[in-house]
């Protein structure tokens, strides 16, 4: 690299809590250049860029813009430094119009008539410029998501931006505004700017970038040049040489079909299509692994089928009959009834609540049970005696029913949770994000009681960000990319390349 | 963000260090206008519970606050905050003075049973119409219980001032009730009994307090109903996971909360005045709001912060009485710092307590 | 006959005025609090302490001035501890503003109490002590000119400073609110605070501000109430104000304008029900004043239940500022 890099991070560390999200990040963006930065989710991309921005303080480290050490204490100090973000969540006044969007913070005075003025003429010439035609009249509300983004991008182009961070930028976005976007990233690098481009998407990195970060696990493993790279290389290096933990399975024998999803779509509450037809099916006795990066529809389908979240249609046959319409209260009861267990991917927000005990949370959706209590009422005995046999046989540490649920580890939480659900003996198991944030020891007991109910002949639908643990438990895997199934595997016929490049929407199965 | 603290410190020490924080800033009021604290805090207890008949009164305050304190924990175990506790007592009056004054053809036995649950019914009724609206409607139900005490005293002062009047008074009240028709007074109780008694407003309607707290127990700790709703109080998510109907839930618990604050006037109106004056009420609906903040959401909590807070009236009293420059409002100074430190500035006092103890844990 | 009814009329549009002025600061007062992102339900009791105090400095020093400035330096002080328990602290708002309220009805009357030894209200004030009715220009010679000259004269003219004041300020609400960078970011913050976080300002300081601007408006409102409406604190005397500023802040949709209109609404309500009392109306009959009382709270229930129109509160109202993790 020549010259002075425009962006250098160099020993930044980030922790969270026991989370460690960012280990000794160095990394060097050069001027008139756009730096990809890929990783799976997880990876401390986003905190790595909120660091930049000022949003979190690093523990350790230091940054430099254009080689002068700056301090940035907050987004204050990093607009002054050059850098501006467009975040991947919209950080716009939605009931502002999208001029006053863009003046919040940037107003030109105690008054905003003068700015106003100045902002009016300055943005025409920028829109003319970089091809961002918006109304600067229009409520940002009435925006669709692609012209909300160029609201984002002339901000941060009005503020002065010479450093640009965009964080996953085309989640949101058709093909053709991806295009438009990518045209105008590099009339900006022409002009010798500069672009930090954050995204899971191989196929735009090699389009796009000159040079490539790959992050694994809250570290750089490796910075190339986009030139002299190729997808296969990264999707290995993204995905990692997975060391595969050890689950003694025999080969699966599905029996009858369990569940079968027929061309389920879902539009969530701000209109967005979650899922575009998805369409499977699992039988008795297998499991069957749903891989991706998250947010490509996998939270949606679980929620479906756990009769939580609406269908825009398509249906859901369970044991040759359909299931009624889901979304309601009453729908997730009934699929409970049906023998339909959930094991939600957010813990804390979902599977258990911190404040109870651990024997309240045990019976979280079981609370109607017949042998909890005699008629409206609960007996703690009841639950406690529940509690301690699920403790006993989930070796959930400390065996003690009365504990708040907050105060367990993450494993021990799921355990609980993963205890209930099996402890009902369901015929249909649906996991979501089973081992996220747990310890070792607790991953290996938890697949191996996943396993031992498949192996007692139930049907278990596997929804992972970890590539590994869908290695290691499905027998068969789909991967989910943009609210479909991009493609089917076989266990035995899947390699990690593979798999890496159908997550990165890449490639057809 | 908890933090996690022994448990003694949460639930003992982090609430007395609140409650130290609103008495300090009391006696500096009671300072600024030239009194000594020590000698005001001797009167005030010596006034609550120095005498037997101070007991009477502390206690008849106490089950006041005792109601409307329920009302208010009920409700926020489902994650609600009730602030209509004042107009749904307010109504829950009619339901009892209603039944009462019609009914009163009735034997005792059957007409007190009815007016208890006409008090309970109205109240429910003032409580569940904003729960409605906040599940069904999405009207916030802080705003809506606010503007439900309002419409509360513009109907009752109507019913009062047009309808229920009792002509032969000058001031809007009715006629008495028949005296089968009222809760049986303490005094009464213990003469039945062949002791004496000191005379105060003390009536049965404590005892239905009591009841009532353990009612509040039973139902939020040891019910499914009960379960449902502290899950849908501590989290929508987890309770649509459940199956629980967070919309029916907000219902029922505003429903609930609204009637346990409508048994305030079998204390009040049928125990008390035993006959429904204009504003009975008090403001003590208002109190139900501290007490349930100090007492922390339980039963055991509300009914000895309700004692605490009855002493205080009941002491309150004598000390505006001994004292000529003290003002009986002194309690309500008390009250609203203890809203201010138990309630809004809760934490406050956490982090230096969560580094003290972790300090004190740390091997040296 | 026709003199009647405009003599009926002038004197009802200025009582209506009067009413109007209190509930029009507190509204813009909670205008500020709400678009910050802070409910306020403790206006009524900034309200109250600064009735108290202006009343109570007034009588001591004579100025209605200086009963002014006590006035607006208690309800700002007030607003302060509302915004460390909201802002800094992350308290609950709603718990924090019922506080404040039940904190001034006890302290107001305790004190008034101890100092001033007339059951909790503080000395009837002399006139040099009050902000006095203001002849405008010409309106004892304009008087006599029908219909626009005794409107000019009874309606327009012959109110205290205060009353003009407030009027002033609600185009000068309006245009810090919508044509200043204070009313951007404050509009903003309310809405999404992550947005004014990202975009380089405090969330903190910017709800402070506004919660002093709340306090200055309350503190105004509370000595018009005793110091130039009333000559004198009395306990209790917002008597429910401060709600009713809230309800008319809802009505008017979180807007200046509308919700003053919303004041004069219920303002007007409030004159007529003294003159409407015990009159038969055509068609109607006698209409309970209790009824015309109840209007605006039944009015702000049916509105936020969507029955008629729908009111949307900033987004961010009733939410403690955290950043994510």
């Amino acid at each position: 690299m020549e010259g002075v890099a425009a962006l250098a991070l160099s020993g930044v560390d980030k922790r969270f809590g026991a989370v460690h999200a960012n280990r000794a990040i160095d990394l060097s963006v050069a001027p008139g250049s756009i730096h990809g930065i890929v990783g799976e989710n997880g990876a401390g991309k986003s905190t790595l860029m909120g660091v930049v921005y000022g949003y979190y303080r690093p523990d350790a480290g230091s940054i430099r813009v254009d080689g002068t050490p700056v301090d940035i204490a907050s987004p204050q100090d990093a607009i002054r430094a050059g850098i501006g973000m467009v975040h991947q969540h919209f950080m716009l006044v939605e009931t502002f119009t999208v001029l006053e969007n863009i003046l919040l913070g940037a107003e030109g005075g105690a008054l905003l008539a003068r700015g106003e003025i100045e902002a009016r003429e300055g943005l025409a010439r920028l829109m003319a410029e970089y091809a961002l035609d918006v109304d600067l009249d229009a409520r940002v509300a009435d925006l669709d998501v692609g012209a909300q983004q160029r609201v984002e991008i002339l901000k941060a182009l009005w503020r002065g931006a010479r450093i640009l961070i965009l964080d996953e930028p085309t989640a949101v976005l058709t093909p053709q505004e991806t295009d438009r976007l990518f045209a105008l990233l590099a009339k900006w690098r022409a002009q010798g700017r500069t672009v930090v481009l954050i995204t899971h998407k191989l196929r735009e990195i090699l389009a796009i970038t000159d040079r490539v970060t790959v992050m694994r696990r809250g570290a750089v493993v490796a910075t190339l040049e986009t030139a002299r790279t190729s997808q296969d290389e990264l999707a290995e290096l993204m995905v990692g040489r997975r060391v595969l933990l050890r689950v003694d399975k025999r080969a699966a024998v599905p029996g009858a079909e369990i569940l079968r999803a027929e061309n389920l779509r879902h539009v969530d509450v701000r209109g967005v299509e979650r899922l575009r037809g998805v369409s499977f099916a699992v039988h008795a006795g297998e499991i069957v692994g749903i891989a991706g990066v998250s947010g490509n529809g996998q939270s949606e389908l679980v929620e479906t089928l756990a009769g939580l979240k609406p269908l825009a249609g398509g249906t859901i046959v369970y044991k040759g009959a359909r299931l009624g319409p889901p979304g309601t209260a009453d729908a997730a009861r009934a699929v409970r009834h049906a023998h339909i267990a959930h094991v939600p991917e957010d813990r804390l927000r979902m599977g258990l609540i911190a404040s109870f005990a651990a024997r309240e949370s045990a019976i979280l959706g079981y609370h109607e049970d017949g042998e909890l209590g005699p008629g409206p009422f609960l007996d703690p005995d009841a639950t406690r005696r529940r509690t301690a046999r699920l403790m006993a046989a989930f070796d959930v540490r400390p065996p003690l029913p009365d504990l708040r649920s907050g105060s367990f580890s993450g494993g021990n939480q799921q355990k609980i949770v993963l205890g209930r659900e099996i402890d009902r003996d369901p015929d249909l198991l649906i996991v979501g994000q089973p081992t996220r944030g747990v310890d070792i020891g607790a991953i290996e007991f938890i697949h191996r009681r996943l396993v031992a109910l498949r192996d007692a002949g139930k049907a278990i639908l596997l929804v992972s960000c970890e590539l590994d643990e869908i290695l290691s438990l499905a027998d068969r895997i789909l991967v989910m990319f943009d609210g479909r199934i991009a493609g089917e595997l076989p266990r035995a016929g899947a390699d990690e390349k593979h798999l890496g490049l159908l997550m990165a929407g890449s490639a057809a199965a | 963000m908890t933090g996690d603290l022994p448990r003694w410190v949460d639930l003992g020490l982090l609430p007395l260090a609140n409650l130290a924080a609103a008495l300090l800033i009391s006696s500096l009021v009671v300072l600024a206008i030239g009194i000594d604290p020590r000698a005001a805090l001797a009167i005030l207890v010596h006034g609550a519970v120095g005498y037997p008949e101070a007991w009477g009164y502390t206690l008849y305050y106490a089950t006041n606050f005792v109601f409307t304190g329920l009302a208010v924990a009920v409700a926020f175990h489902a994650g609600l905050f009730n602030i209509g506790g004042e107009g749904q007592a307010y109504v829950a009056g009619l339901g009892a003075t209603l039944v009462c004054l019609g009914l009163d053809a009735l034997p005792g036995f059957v007409v007190v049973p009815l007016a208890i649950l006409a008090a309970a019914a109205f109240g429910a009724a003032w409580g569940a119409i904003p729960g409605w609206l906040q599940a069904r409607r999405g009207s916030h139900v802080v705003i809506t219980t606010i503007m439900f005490n309002f419409l509360a005293a513009a109907l009752m002062t109507y019913l009062l001032s047009n309808v229920l009047l009792d002509p032969t008074y000058g001031s809007p009240e009715t006629r008495r009730f028949a005296p089968h028709a009222t809760m049986w007074t303490f005094s009464e109780l213990a003469a039945r009994l062949g002791f004496q008694a000191p005379r105060s407003p003390l009536n049965a309607a404590t005892l239905l307090a009591l009841a009532a707290a353990a009612f509040v127990w039973v139902y939020v700790w040891r019910t499914r109903a009960g379960y449902a709703l502290r899950t849908v109080g501590a989290s929508e998510q987890a309770a649509r996971y459940a199956g629980i109907d967070p919309a029916r839930t907000v219902i029922v618990a505003m429903a609930i909360s609204g009637a346990l604050a409508g048994l305030m006037p079998v204390n009040e109106v049928m125990g008390s005045q035993q006959r429904m004056v204009l504003a009975f009420t008090g403001g003590y609906g208002f109190v139900g709001i501290a007490v349930a903040l100090m007492g922390r959401n339980h039963p055991v909590g509300v009914c000895l912060a309700a004692l605490l807070f009855g002493a205080l009236y009941q002491g309150g009293s004598d000390l505006a009485f001994e004292i000529s420059t003290i003002n009986r409002d002194l309690v309500i100074v008390i009250q609203g710092l203890v809203i201010l430190f138990c309630g809004a500035l809760e934490n406050m006092f956490r982090p230096a307590l969560a580094a003290f103890f972790s300090r004190a844990k740390a091997p040296a | 006959m026709m003199d009647d009814a405009l003599a009926q009329a002038v004197s009802l549009l200025a009582s209506t005025l009067r009413l109007a002025v209190p509930l029009v600061l507190a509204a813009l007062a909670g205008l500020f609090a709400e678009r910050s992102g802070v409910v306020d339900i403790g206006l009524e009791g900034k309200m109250l302490a600064a009735a108290f105090a202006s009343a109570a400095v007034a009588h001591v020093s004579g100025s209605p001035w200086m009963g002014l400035t006590a006035a607006v330096a208690v309800s700002c002080a007030l607003a302060g501890v509302h915004a460390y328990a909201c802002v800094t602290q992350r308290g609950n708002q709603v718990v924090a503003g019922m506080a404040i309220n039940v904190l001034a009805a006890g302290t107001t009357v305790v004190l008034a109490y101890a100092w001033f030894n007339e059951g909790g209200n503080t000395p009837a004030l002399p006139d040099p002590a009050r902000f006095r009715a203001i002849e405008l220009p010409l309106a004892a010679a304009l008087s006599g000119v029908p219909v626009l000259g005794r409107i000019y004269a009874g309606v327009v003219s012959g109110h205290n400073i205060l009353v003009y004041a407030a009027a002033m300020l609600v185009p000068l609400v309006s245009f810090v609110v919508f044509r200043t960078r204070f009313g951007l970011r404050l509009r903003a913050v309310g809405e999404n605070p992550h947005a004014v976080d990202t975009a380089g300002i405090s969330v903190s300081w910017l709800r402070y501000r506004a919660m002093f601007a709340c306090g200055a408006l309350c503190g105004i409102a509370g000595a018009y109430l005793s110091t130039a409406q009333g000559a004198a604190f009395q306990r209790e005397m917002t008597a429910g104000r401060g709600f009713l500023a809230l309800a008319a802040l809802i009505f008017g949709k979180w807007m200046p304008v509308p919700a003053v209109l919303a004041c004069l609404l219920f303002a007007f309500a409030d004159a007529l029900q003294g003159r409407l009392q015990g009159v038969e109306l055509p068609g109607i009959g006698v209409v309970p004043v209790q009824a015309i009382q109840a209007m605006p709270y039944l009015l702000t229930v049916l509105l936020l239940a969507g029955f008629v129109g729908r009111a949307v509160a900033p987004k961010a109202s009733g939410v403690p500022y955290a950043k994510e993790k």
